[in-house]
């Protein structure tokens, strides 16, 4: 039993890292698509037509990936965790529902008259088609960030003949964390797209230095990231002080805090022991917890050992946040120093280039990071307070299951790196 | 109103709906081979505006399944799950390959265009030996597993000829002849399919077989084979014509293999209601707390017209033939 829940945990959470990696880039992808399309509109210059014509295709590859791996999920809702369904099936299930009925069908369909129908159908029916697709996306991402959000911090539902039903929707919706989480991946997904966007373009320039294209594309990137990122530290911050009220052992294993005490120590690296329960190797910065957290240096800190022992393992909670941070730090200091050194149409140096090349996937490793954060944070439940994970399992034997796994691991390696090539090779050659 | 009646229905259309239009562009996938490499872009573009939507239905069809019937999609996708894995791979694969031959040169796209083929030819077995595994109550021996391959060697005859059809309506000159000739092979084969199936269902099945062997009610029911029947001679007669080189009549064929899988749909619903698990669970029984059907039923209410609306425009918008060069 063990065994099948490790592999049913370590099935899903493979395929619903790969699935977000996809999501998280189109979200925000599509209303840089739209922009593409209302410049080259307004400006008629041909340069944001050839971007709009390459990223309308590298926005279709990364579709595709999503929707093949959405697919996926739809079905491990049921298979990997039966009993979610049966428990809070009855609120989970709508939220999926309307998910599907909202935004996938939207998507889908616009998607097919924004790529192929720009010479069938008039500019504005085409514009307004690119709209229907960015929309659908952020649609999307509402409906689905309201269920986690829900299944983090619960609210309006209640117990009706051994299940959790919808007492009130709007509550069960509007969660406490939803606003939060909400804005959170909503600009994680758009700081995603601007760094593809300039890495992308970055790529492309150091193949062909004067491609126009590119190098406005490589601004435009590089102005959304460096307007968002501070944004992004600050609603970060605002989304943590809203899980230290509703989820304090998320944030006790975050700061990797075992003992509650007054004015409790940042602690910047250690090693987490379980064993011990405590730090090993720890740089600390006294009073620094209680400082950020309660904006007190004396202010109390729930430590772990307060929820013991129904708090996440340490471990990968408080290396996952700290990857995230770090990722988002050198995030500020390259979009920062990037828009400053592209400012009034000056070309980049080529050693920049590269950086911005390196940089072109850091969204992707701050948004999983984040994900490890907050879902990995809220075990041992599934939905806080409600149902624990390890009651959710089903009946799939743990032989069934890694036959699964395999596959899926097999399918998912030949699509991620036929992806990564394609990409890599489309955006070389550029727009033309 | 009886809730788990109407989502009964609504399931039903969704599957019908993905059965029919993912059904045309998977059984396109699996036409591939067959033709030259000019003919290959000029069918891929056929299907490049929709097959992203179609798949969607499936995404629906599920999703009723797992919101208003949440005990049986438990079951159900519990018993199925070798092929359902199955399936998703073979869609994840021409899913892709799809984007990615397109993109790719020399032996990568020889290689995406066989991932695209082998993609479709799997989702549609498996989708096959999915509706016999269920249609049987996934009974384990032999001849229940038998009988699902027939099924699943069936769909995809039953998709072939949809392809084929679709691309009478979608294409001209040399490669609507060819498709011609395929539509026809691929009625040959959907009839011996159809035949053997509707033959060994009421075999393996007494829930069936009283359906459908009860005097006088055998009578009326043998309405829906006898239509298929002639659903299929209309297919054969249309097909005939545009060999000998009628012109116009591109749609019939597609509307006549259409009508074959509504009434096999048909007659499939009929053998199973009240039944979401065969034998094991009605609708009613495996229905969700009457709260979430009501707040999908609202939802899907206001929704749906829109779905069906913008389904249409963008069908409307790609009408006609096809053109081949796929993104301009």
């Amino acid at each position: 039993m063990a065994d099948a829940l490790l592999l049913a945990r370590a099935q899903f959470g493979l395929n619903i890292g790969f699935h977000i990696l996809f999501p998280t880039l189109t979200i925000a992808l599509a209303w840089f698509l739209l922009g593409f399309r209302i410049l080259y509109q307004r400006t008629r210059d041909p340069a944001w037509l050839a971007t709009y014509k390459l990223w309308v295709r590298i926005f279709a590859l990364t579709f595709a990936m999503g929707v093949v791996s959405g697919v996926t999920m739809s079905f491990q809702f049921g298979t990997n965790w039966p009993r979610y369904m049966t428990t809070v099936g009855a609120i989970a299930g709508p939220l999926l529902s309307f998910e599907v009925l909202t935004a996938f069908f939207l998507e889908a369909t616009f998607l097919g008259v924004m790529l192929f129908g720009m010479n069938r159908v008039p500019d504005w029916v085409h514009i307004v088609s690119t709209v229907m697709v960015a929309f659908g996306t952020t649609v999307s991402a509402f409906w689905i960030l309201a269920l986690n959000s829900w299944m983090q911090t619960p609210a309006g539902h209640m117990l009706s003949g051994g299940q959790w039903i919808a007492q009130d929707w709007w509550a069960v919706i509007f969660n406490p964390s939803f606003p939060y989480r909400l804005t959170h991946m909503l600009i994680a997904s758009a700081l995603t797209a601007s760094f593809v966007v300039a890495g992308l373009s970055a790529w492309r320039l150091l193949w062909a230095p004067f491609d126009t294209s590119a190098a406005k594309t490589l601004r435009a990137g590089l102005l959304v990231a460096a307007t968002l990122v501070p944004v992004q530290m600050l609603v970060g911050d605002q989304h943590g002080l809203n899980t230290l009220e509703h989820q304090p052992a998320k944030i006790a294993a975050v700061e990797a805090l075992w003992h509650t005490e007054r004015g409790a120590p940042l602690v910047l690296f250690a090693i987490p022991n379980e064993e011990t329960r405590r730090n090993d190797y720890s740089i600390e910065l006294a009073y620094g917890a209680s400082l950020i957290l309660k904006h007190d240096a004396n202010g109390e800190v729930k430590g772990l050992d307060a929820f013991a022992p129904d708090h996440p393992a340490v471990a990968p909670v408080f290396f996952a946040f700290r990857i995230m941070v770090g990722i988002g730090v050198l995030m500020l200091a390259v979009s920062w120093f990037g828009a400053w050194m592209t400012r009034r149409g000056r070309a980049a140096p080529r050693w920049l280039l590269w950086v911005f090349a390196a940089f072109t996937f850091a969204g992707w490793g701050a948004t999983l990071a984040g994900w490890i954060v907050t879902e990995m944070g809220r075990q041992p439940w599934l939905v806080t307070g409600v149902l624990r994970t390890k009651d959710a399992v089903g009946e799939i034997t743990g032989a069934q299951l890694g036959a699964s796994l395999t596959g899926y691991i097999l399918t998912y390696s030949l699509l991620f790196v036929a992806y990564m090539v394609v990409l890599t090779h489309m955006a070389g050659k550029g727009a033309d | 109103m009886d809730l788990p009646l109407a989502f009964m229905v609504l399931m039903g259309l969704s599957v019908l709906a993905y059965v029919v239009l993912d059904g045309y562009d998977l059984g396109v996938g699996m036409l591939m081979p067959a033709a030259s490499e000019a003919e290959q872009s000029m069918m891929v573009a056929s299907i490049g505006p929709f097959w992203d939507a179609n798949e969607t239905w499936l995404v629906l069809g599920i999703g009723i399944l797992l919101t208003a019937f949440p005990l049986a999609h438990g079951v159900v996708l519990g018993a199925l799950y070798l092929p359902v894995v199955a399936m998703l791979v073979g869609l994840m694969l021409r899913g892709v390959a799809f984007e990615l031959r397109v993109k790719a040169e020399g032996w990568h796209r020889e290689l995406w265009n066989w991932l695209f083929w082998a993609g479709s030819f799997a989702a549609s077995f498996f989708q096959g030996v999915m509706l016999g595994r269920y249609i049987t109550g996934f009974e384990a021996g032999f001849g229940f597993w038998a009988f699902a391959i027939v099924v699943g060697a069936s769909l995809c005859g039953g998709y072939v000829l949809l392809g084929a059809t679709w691309l009478i309506l979608k294409t001209d000159g040399d490669l609507k002849k060819k498709a011609v000739g395929w539509a026809r092979w691929g009625l040959i084969w959907v009839a011996l399919g159809v035949a053997l199936v509707s033959l060994a269902t009421p075999l393996a099945s007494a829930t069936v077989r009283d359906k459908w062997f009860d005097f006088p009610r055998t009578l009326w029911v043998m309405i829906l084979p006898a239509a298929t029947v002639a659903a299929g001679f209309w297919l054969w007669r249309s097909t005939g014509a545009l060999r000998r080189g009628a012109k116009g009549g591109d749609a019939q064929p597609f509307a006549a293999a259409v009508s074959i899988f509504a009434l096999a749909f048909l007659g499939l619903a009929y053998s199973l209601f009240p039944y979401v698990v065969i034998d094991r669970l009605t609708i009613w029984q495996a229905a969700a707390h009457p709260s979430a059907l009501k707040a999908v039923a609202i939802g899907a209410a206001i929704v749906l017209p829109f779905i069906v609306g913008y389904t249409i425009l963008s069908y409307r918008i790609f009408r006609g033939k096809a053109n081949a060069k796929l993104y301009d």
